[in-house]
């Protein structure tokens, strides 16, 4: 009937042809480079990072063209769905969890360790996607309105930071804010909770964990304890900084191999790269993420539907939260908070995340005439 | 038709806002690529350095130490090679196994085990420990046969200080051991080049000259992990060794004194009586240096820190003696300069005299009968100087003493230890003891005894400079780059002494550095000395029994005997052979000579503590050393003149 009309479905190779190319090359590229960079933090062998980087790169890769060929009206049907798993997984986590270095954030599903939060950051999107979707305009700003979105985004959060882990429940508060603010909300909304947060900011700080509070004291002064806490961004600072502009040359950035750089697996890959190709390097690979985004942001621009338009923005936001806050924080730009650098950081949680939501973008793209009731 | 135009405005709205949030990413990024910027290219050097610093980390290693010559360039200090067996506990795979067995084949001793364990728990894995410092020959052959066994263990060749001749250099060079905390702060070029086991002076002249001897280190760089293990080097620069050091000394001759002083607790001091070359100085009982080198067990240090004769004393310049007889020669020549009396001035000995209530005593019981200057000094008549002395006064007797180097240090600040001694006046006693002199005092220093104080050094200066003919001369133990050869030394003197009758006091002044004249008249030197070879040469001389009738070898000297304990009435009644008087109750023998008479060129002096009496115990010894001192003369001249020509 209308359905039909509104929504004629292309074939496979019609799909194929309108997959985003550019996309799919800056990905692969970027896979590429994170191959090479964990190979780097092996020592130049393929050790045990390096293998689990590049098979979990090359199965979500595969799994997220797959996906792609779902219909964009799949992942507004299972929006909810998807939310309402993540969290009740999130809530496991925190009953159940696998303890590691002081937080319950993972649970195991005996073939993967599953970190939850890195899925909510992509599903606290879609979810909020949909629920604006429906939303009218005039209706946005509405108290019943705001409610329920302001539930959906602080039920996660309260769930993340009590693992403890403060980096993700920002970076899903950051995500889900953008959301929230591109449906419309009014801005004077945000004035007052910043005010708001302003004002309650020496009580937050009460009740964060001594560690957190360390850090943002390191953050203010790394030289304060050169040895404890403010290592990590003396030594990232100090690799970042010795690059010079071609960098040292792959394989032999020192701070890395003579293991003065702290978790270069994860959260200080982009030091490791910035300390062997230098500042051209680094300039690069930032240009591959801005490619990225612009595209995902694009694809938003010429999507008909609402949901997916919304989406396409918020999780282009997203992803330049993670890749900002991730390079902020290893410059020395913002406190050492826990945030990998998408698809670059060891990680399948954050992959798989990450993946799903390009899956989701992709498919937005193939399907962007596809209007949704 | 609403429902659209809301729909409308939706969109609208989603694409502004994201117009405003593209723009603030910008911003954002911006940001970071300024970031970038400003760490990797402005403060690019900065971050460069910092990371160097990071990875590089330098190894000083274990300076050379500088070498001791004697005055014939044999090495009398140096540097031998040391096995020593290294051990990396990274390197082992098990270390227990390797350890039991090094235990066995090292014969490793209790303690020593559980030290090595005690410090392989301490240190980081990659550190070297030291399971042994100096391996026997036998052991690292034994190690080396049986390394396929022993993986990880490294035989290694390193360099230790060694002292050739044992116990022959002890007190003048004195020895090394490992560098303590105060050794450290004390001494900034140690605290500079200290590295952990370096060994430094401890005494002597390996203490004196340090700084010359220590050398430079020598740097190996590596690259380091972030737990500071090396992970590969990456130069080296080898370090400078220490100075060499030529001493004046002539190891024949220390050696000779060595064996001379066997079992005995006393002293030889040998110098050249125109160069002030000490041509030896031998303190005994000597001890191994050497035992020091690697650490000295308990039950050495013991041994020679209860011994009663006291090795750990250099005696020619740290011990402290009543000159005693050896003194009288002072006393005459004072009475001379001063004209107090001449040559025929004659005193009658009856073995005593008495003054205000209080007895004197010569040491002959009978008395010398009428005895003169020459006389007196040849049979050592204690009446005859009590008498001049009386006339001449403590004051003047300072004068002339001090003039000759009695009082005053004689090497400066060459050896730590050195003692000044005392040459008392009534001035010093008045500062010092508060009380008044009395004339009793007189006398008894006017024999060598009382207050006065000497160094065996001292008194071979003494005699040295009433040899040359009353010339002062500058006694070193370093060889000098730009000495004077003797002649050139004989001409300055000689030059002084034709000024002395001409315009004394000015150029006496001018030529205060080199080679005063010590004396107002050279007549009054000369009966002094002709008085001394009486003591030797002349029948009932005092060390009559100990001359040499050779004119080669003939020398002249003058014997004492200082008393450590007042002698009582009863005492004297007993007159108790040397041998039934304990032995820290017995007398000093000291003797001083010169020789050969005709044409002197070395003077010496010889203490024995407790050895009896001068003629009897000191003497002899000289006899014994002579022959050899002026056998080594010709070659020492060689010697001289070769360096001489070098420079």
């Amino acid at each position: 009937m209308q359905y039909n009309l509104l929504n004629a479905q292309p074939t496979f190779f019609q799909k194929l042809r309108n997959f985003d190319y550019v996309l799919l090359i800056c990905i692969l590229l970027l896979g590429l480079i994170s191959a090479l960079s964990m190979y780097s933090t092996d020592g130049g062998e393929i050790l045990f990072h390096s293998k689990s980087h590049i098979s979990k790169f090359l199965i979500f890769f595969i799994m997220m063209i797959f996906m792609s060929f779902f219909n964009i009206k799949f992942w507004h049907y299972f929006a909810y769905l998807f939310y309402i798993v993540v969290l009740f997984f999130l809530v496991w986590a925190s009953l159940y969890g696998v303890k590691a270095s002081g937080s319950q954030r993972w649970i195991n599903l005996y073939f993967i360790n599953l970190q939850p939060s890195e899925l909510m950051k992509i599903a606290i999107i879609i979810c909020l996607a949909k629920y604006y979707h429906r939303v009218q305009q005039n209706k946005v700003n509405s108290f019943q309105v705001m409610f329920v979105a302001l539930v959906i985004l602080i039920l996660p959060i309260m769930l993340v930071i009590t693992q403890p882990d403060l980096g993700t429940s920002i970076l899903i508060a950051l995500s889900g804010l953008v959301v929230i603010w591109l449906a419309g909300i009014n801005i004077k909304y945000f004035v007052y909770s910043f005010i708001a947060l302003l004002i309650s900011l020496p009580f937050a700080i009460a009740f964060l964990q001594p560690y957190q509070k360390l850090r943002v004291l390191t953050f203010l002064n790394p030289d304060r304890d050169p040895l404890g806490a403010g290592y990590q961004i003396i030594q990232s600072k100090i690799a970042v900084g010795s690059g010079g502009l071609t960098g040292k040359g792959f394989l032999k950035g020192t701070q890395s191999y003579l293991e003065f750089l702290p978790e270069k697996h994860t959260d200080f890959i982009f030091t490791l790269f910035a300390e062997e190709h230098g500042f051209l390097g680094s300039l690069g690979l930032l240009l591959i993420y801005i490619i990225i985004i612009y595209r995902i942001l694009r694809i938003g621009a010429i999507s008909r539907s609402y949901f997916a338009k919304l989406f396409c923005y918020g999780y282009g936001s997203a992803l330049f939260f993670y890749v900002t806050v991730n390079m902020s924080m290893v410059l020395g730009l913002l406190p050492i908070v826990g945030s990998p650098l998408p698809i670059m950081s060891y990680g399948g949680s954050s992959m798989l995340a990450t993946m799903i939501g390009f899956a989701i973008v992709m498919s937005a793209k193939i399907n962007h005439k596809q209007l949704i009731a | 038709m609403q429902g659209e135009n809301f729909g409308v405005k939706k969109i609208q709205t989603i694409n502004r806002r994201m117009f405003i949030i593209g723009a603030a990413k910008f911003v954002v990024f911006t940001a970071i690529i300024a970031r970038l910027f400003s760490l990797q290219i402005t403060e690019n050097k900065k971050y460069l350095t910092l990371s160097d610093k990071n990875r590089l980390r330098e190894w000083r290693l274990a300076p050379i130490r500088g070498e001791f010559l004697d005055y014939f360039e044999n090495v009398i200090a140096g540097n031998l090679k040391v096995y020593q067996l290294h051990v990396i506990p990274e390197e082992v795979e098990d270390f227990k196994y390797l350890m039991v067995r090094l235990k066995e084949i090292l014969s490793i001793s209790n303690d020593n085990f559980k030290k090595i364990i005690k410090q392989k728990n301490r240190q980081k894995p990659w550190e070297t420990i030291i399971i042994s410092k100096n391996l026997t020959w036998e052991q690292f052959s034994k190690v080396n046969y049986y390394l396929h066994d022993l993986v990880g263990a490294k035989p290694v060749l390193s360099v230790s200080r060694n002292y050739p001749f044992n116990e022959s250099y002890t007190h003048v060079l004195g020895y090394v051991s490992e560098a303590s905390e105060k050794d450290i702060l004390n001494n900034k070029t140690i605290k500079d080049t200290h590295v952990p086991g370096l060994k430094v002076g401890k005494t002597g002249l390996e203490k004196t000259f340090e700084d010359e001897l220590i050398g430079t280190n020598g740097i190996q760089r590596y690259e380091v992990n972030a737990y500071g293990k090396r992970i590969s080097q990456l130069d080296y620069t080898n370090g400078l060794s220490g100075e060499t050091i030529q001493l004046t000394t002539d190891t024949e001759i220390q050696k000779v004194c060595n064996e001379l002083l066997k079992g005995m607790a006393g002293s030889i001091s040998v110098m050249d009586i125109y160069t002030g070359e000490i041509v030896a100085m031998q303190s005994s009982p000597s001890f191994n240096p050497n035992l020091f080198l690697f650490g000295i067990n308990q039950d050495d240090w013991q041994l020679i820190r209860n011994n009663p004769l006291k090795p750990l004393v250099n005696k020619t310049l740290s011990g402290l003696y009543s000159p005693g007889s050896t003194f009288k020669p002072m006393v005459a020549l004072s009475a001379l300069e001063n004209k107090i009396i001449d040559e025929n001035f004659k005193v009658n000995c009856t073995g005593k005299i008495e003054m205000y209530g209080q007895t004197y005593h010569c040491w002959k019981k009978k008395g010398h009968g009428i005895v003169d200057l020459k006389s007196a000094m040849k049979q050592s008549c204690d009446t005859y100087f009590y008498e001049i002395a009386r006339k001449l006064g403590v004051d003047r007797l300072k004068e002339t003493s001090t003039k000759f180097g009695l009082g005053e240090k004689v090497l400066n600040e060459t050896f730590n230890n050195e003692k000044k001694g005392l040459i008392p006046d009534t001035k010093w006693k008045k500062n010092n003891l508060g009380k008044g002199w009395v004339i009793g005092e007189t006398l008894i220093t006017g024999i060598g005894q009382g207050y006065t104080q000497t160094t065996p050094l001292q008194l071979c200066l003494m005699t040295a400079q009433l040899a040359n003919g009353g010339f002062k001369i500058y006694p070193k133990i370093i060889v000098e780059k730009n000495g004077k050869t003797t002649e050139e030394i004989k001409l300055l003197m000689d030059e002084n002494s034709k000024n002395l009758n001409i315009a004394s006091e000015l150029l006496g002044l001018l030529n205060k550095e080199k080679y005063e004249c010590l004396f107002k008249n050279s007549k009054n030197i000369k009966l002094v000395r002709e008085a001394m070879f009486a003591s030797t040469n002349e029948v009932r001389g005092t060390s009559y029994s100990s001359r040499i009738d050779d004119p080669k070898y003939q020398f002249a000297g003058k014997t004492g005997t200082s008393q450590v304990k007042r002698i009582t009435k009863a005492d004297r009644e007993l007159d108790l052979k040397t041998l039934d008087i304990p032995y820290n109750e017995r007398d000093h023998a000291l003797y001083i000579a010169f020789g050969p008479y005709k044409n002197p060129r070395y003077a010496l002096s010889i203490v024995i503590e407790h050895g009896g009496s001068g003629s009897s115990t000191a003497a002899p010894i000289a006899k014994k050393l002579f022959k050899l001192i002026i056998d080594r003369h010709e070659i020492r001249e060689q010697t001289r003149k070769k360096k001489i020509t070098k420079v």
